[in-house]
């Protein structure tokens, strides 16, 4: 009985190894700085893009759902769309890293938005608690 | 002047667990009774003073003393009362005093159950426990002091991440660290039989329900965790793979693969060594995930902190498994199976293709999270595997288990006759093929959902016959019925159990694969009284609300969802907290066996004019509510003391 044990390992070992083979060959997502797209960007492979959000490039559309923004890293900046509301974490000046595919058209494909979560603390200030105050009045004024 | 005896009481509680572990081992070199008093007494000791570094640091949080840098990460004047409280086990340093506890509180009850009744494992088993519990103080002391001051003291604390501002990271991480510590138990007695060289099963059956125990709280982590992301964290998904999860779910597939093995040890005594390499293999799991959770080494949204912690988590991992590998080499022939497999088509066979299988989806899940660092090293390329990978090559893994959970419990130990085939499987083969076509003419068209839909109630219609039949036996010695299924239950209540956990198991994969398969969302920007439709529901935008809460702004949108008629209104919100840099989703939903509808508040307009939402309507999540209810019931059947006699 024993060979027939082993050989069932063996079978059971090498369909694991080509699961899992074939597993990270179709779903492997690459990391790169814009930078390194930029020098050698293949359309169509899953990219994971990261990045700062390039001051002034931010553009969102709310009833397209369109949103345009450069990532930038210093040497090189990306041009980035995605359909959607950009996450919480998510502005400009702030790091971010974003998954999808590079177009052909010139521009990356964003899928999701991963925004980076700055770790620094940040002591609480008053001008923040006013301005929160501020759109507490706004929203209580709009005509209701 | 807390912080200091804090600090001072740590130190000690640290001195006392290493000469309790060193007495203990001594004492059972020598047989001398007063070395293992010793230890015993340094291990009570040990638990006090770590209740006391406890208490000190919630009396810290309840007071507001920010001169502890720690209470002035995790807490503010604006945080709640109940959050101060869950606060001291929010992040990494309080939730080391949580681990080391708990860790001290088990091994005051291995001391009060097993000084007598394990008398030969006992001195090594306090020895390996107060090692682990030593090596946790030195994490606590020097890693990562909870009591270290902060200066300036500022005026006010940062306050506790928003996100765990949430019932469910009260008790996730308790569960989560009842399950991790309680897997001490049996690598301590593991550990010990290899010491003693008594490696044969009676580790095995005076751990077996410490195993469980362990077992238990480490899924009702898993699913409390489930639960959490899924009404917190507003991406109206329970399961991410992501590093974390992971990590807390390595060790639960190897306890459950050894949960599974230990039966065929006790019935055939064969897979010593299997049993002795899984419990140091799980033991080593949790060390591991603990690790790769707080030394940052990949990245995360639960890692929150990187620096020495790390290193003292991997020096500690390699130590524990030189020792464990160094004993396993020097016992290795006493090691040798005394049964020996018969048949492939017998319990046996299951009970290790299932342990085979369970083994493989936890190097699929390592492998998977720890690809990036491979990659990096290898190739100099950071590349990363995704959800997936995970799913793709865990799916079919699982649809194999669930297959062999129907098998394994009612297929014939040694060798199955045809006859013994035909008659536990017969009837649930032909339900489960009838089911399959079934869902299909439903419409169920995925090839995947039929086939999981149709294992399951394959296995459903094994558990049945199971109990059917025992109930029947019963009823002919003339037995009433109830009492005839509740003796069942009571008498047997490790199988039972075990059947129970099975069905909870089966509910969850139906939640899975229909929240896989049939889930639906659209995202868009209504403008106020404008309506959005999805999967035959209707959600109108009302208005939006602004308030101020005891530490953060809401600003709330009102939704009227509809389906025909009128179900109610959701206000899903963003939360804004002054010391975070960004808002907080809080999404609202409504649970049905069925479907969620499941809102999300995206953007708005600041005069109220318009919100952006997503809108999911998740299909059969609840069932994995339910039968995270239903395994965590079998499991706590299978606790109970087992009342065989007079059945």
């Amino acid at each position: 009985m024993r060979p027939k044990f082993i050989v069932g390992g063996i079978v059971i070992a090498a369909a694991l190894a080509y699961m899992i083979y074939a597993g990270v060959t179709q779903s492997a997502v690459y990391f790169v700085t814009p930078a390194e797209l930029r020098a050698s960007a293949v359309a169509g492979k899953a990219y994971r893009l990261g990045g700062l959000v390039v001051p002034g490039s931010l553009t969102w559309e709310p009833r397209t759902l369109d949103l345009r923004f450069t990532l930038g890293d210093g040497t090189a900046t990306v041009a980035v769309h995605h359909k959607g509301t950009p996450p919480d974490l998510f502005g400009e000046g702030r790091g971010a890293v974003v998954e999808g595919t590079w177009s052909a058209d010139g521009y990356f494909r964003a899928g999701l938005i991963l925004a980076k979560h700055s770790e620094e603390y940040k002591a609480p200030h008053d001008a923040s608690a006013a301005g929160y105050r501020e759109l507490i009045r706004t929203l209580q004024g709009a005509g209701r | 002047m807390i912080p200091e005896l804090g600090y001072g009481a740590a130190i000690v509680a640290l001195a006392l667990a290493l000469w309790g572990a060193v007495t203990a081992a001594l004492g059972a070199r020598t047989g001398r009774p007063a070395l293992l008093l010793s230890a015993q007494h340094a291990a009570v000791g040990v638990f006090v003073l770590v209740t006391a570094c406890f208490a000190l640091l919630t009396y810290a949080f309840l007071t507001f003393d920010f001169s502890v840098r720690y209470v002035a990460t995790n807490t503010n004047l604006g945080t709640p009362f109940y959050y101060r409280i869950t606060g001291v086990w929010g992040a990494l340093e309080g939730s080391i005093i949580l681990w080391a506890w708990m860790l001290a509180l088990y091994t005051v009850i291995v001391i009060l159950r097993h000084r007598v009744s394990a008398r030969a494992f006992y001195p090594w088993v306090l020895t390996v426990m107060l090692g682990v519990l030593a090596f946790f103080l030195l994490v606590m002391t020097v890693a990562a002091p909870p009591f270290a001051r902060s200066s300036p003291v500022p005026a006010d604390g940062r306050g506790l991440n928003p996100l765990l501002e949430d019932t469910g990271m009260i008790t996730h991480p308790v569960a989560l660290y009842l399950g991790f510590t309680g897997l001490t138990v049996p690598f301590a007695f593991a550990l010990a039989a290899l010491i003693t060289g008594r490696v044969g099963d009676a580790w095995i059956t005076l751990t077996r329900r410490w195993t469980i125990v362990a077992w238990y709280f480490l899924s009702l982590g898993l699913l409390i965790g489930g639960w959490w992301s899924y009404h917190v964290l507003g991406w109206g998904g329970y399961w991410a793979w992501d590093p974390v999860e992971n990590a807390a779910f390595m060790p639960w597939l190897t306890a459950t693969a050894f949960l599974h093995s230990v039966m065929i040890q006790e019935r055939r005594r064969m897979l010593k060594l299997w049993n002795l390499s899984l419990v140091i293999l799980t033991f080593g799991l949790t060390l591991f995930g603990t690790f790769l959770t707080r030394s940052g080494v990949i990245a995360s949204v639960h890692a929150f902190t990187q620096g020495a912690i790390g290193a003292f988590f991997l020096s500690f991992l390699a130590l524990v498994l030189l020792t464990a590998l160094g004993l396993l080499a020097w016992r290795w022939d006493a090691l040798h199976a005394q049964g020996a497999l018969d048949s492939i088509v017998s319990r046996e066979s299951a009970f290790l293709l299932n342990n085979v299988l369970l083994v493989a989806v936890t190097f699929t899940v390592f492998f998977g999270t720890v690809f990036p660092l491979l990659s990096e090293v290898a190739r100099g390329v950071k590349v990363s595997v995704g959800a997936p990978f995970f799913n793709q090559v865990n799916v079919p893994l699982f649809l194999a288990l669930i297959f062999l959970m129907g098998v394994g419990p009612l297929i014939a130990w040694r060798r199955a006759s045809l006859d013994n085939l035909r008659r536990n499987f017969l009837a649930p083969v032909l339900v489960g093929v009838v089911a399959a076509a079934g869902f299909f003419a439903l419409g169920v068209r995925s090839a995947i959902a039929v086939l999981t839909l149709a294992l399951t109630v394959f296995v459903a219609a094994t558990i049945a016959v199971d109990f059917a039949r025992a109930t029947r036996a019963r009823l002919r010695v003339g037995e009433r019925l109830f009492p005839a299924m509740r003796g069942l239950l009571l008498r047997h209540n490790r199988r039972y159990g075990g059947f129970v956990v099975h069905l909870g198991i089966l509910i969850i994969a139906v939640g899975v694969t229909g929240s896989q398969a049939w889930s639906v969302q659209t995202e868009t920007t209504l403008r106020r009284g404008e309506s959005a439709e999805l999967a035959g529901y209707r959600v109108r935008f009302e208005d939006l609300t602004a308030s101020e809460e005891s530490n953060h702004f809401k600003v709330a949108g009102a939704f009227t969802v509809s389906n025909g008629r009128v179900l109610g209104v959701l206000r899903p919100a963003k939360k804004f907290y002054p010391q975070e840099q960004s808002p907080i989703a809080y999404v609202d939903y409504r649970l049905g066996l069925n479907e969620d509808i499941y809102l999300v508040l995206g953007d708005f307009a600041r005069d109220g004019s318009q919100a952006t939402v997503k809108l999911l309507v998740n299909r059969l999540v609840s069932w994995i509510w339910i039968g995270g209810l239903v395994l965590t019931l079998g499991a706590l059947l299978a606790i109970l003391p087992e009342r065989r006699k007079g059945a």
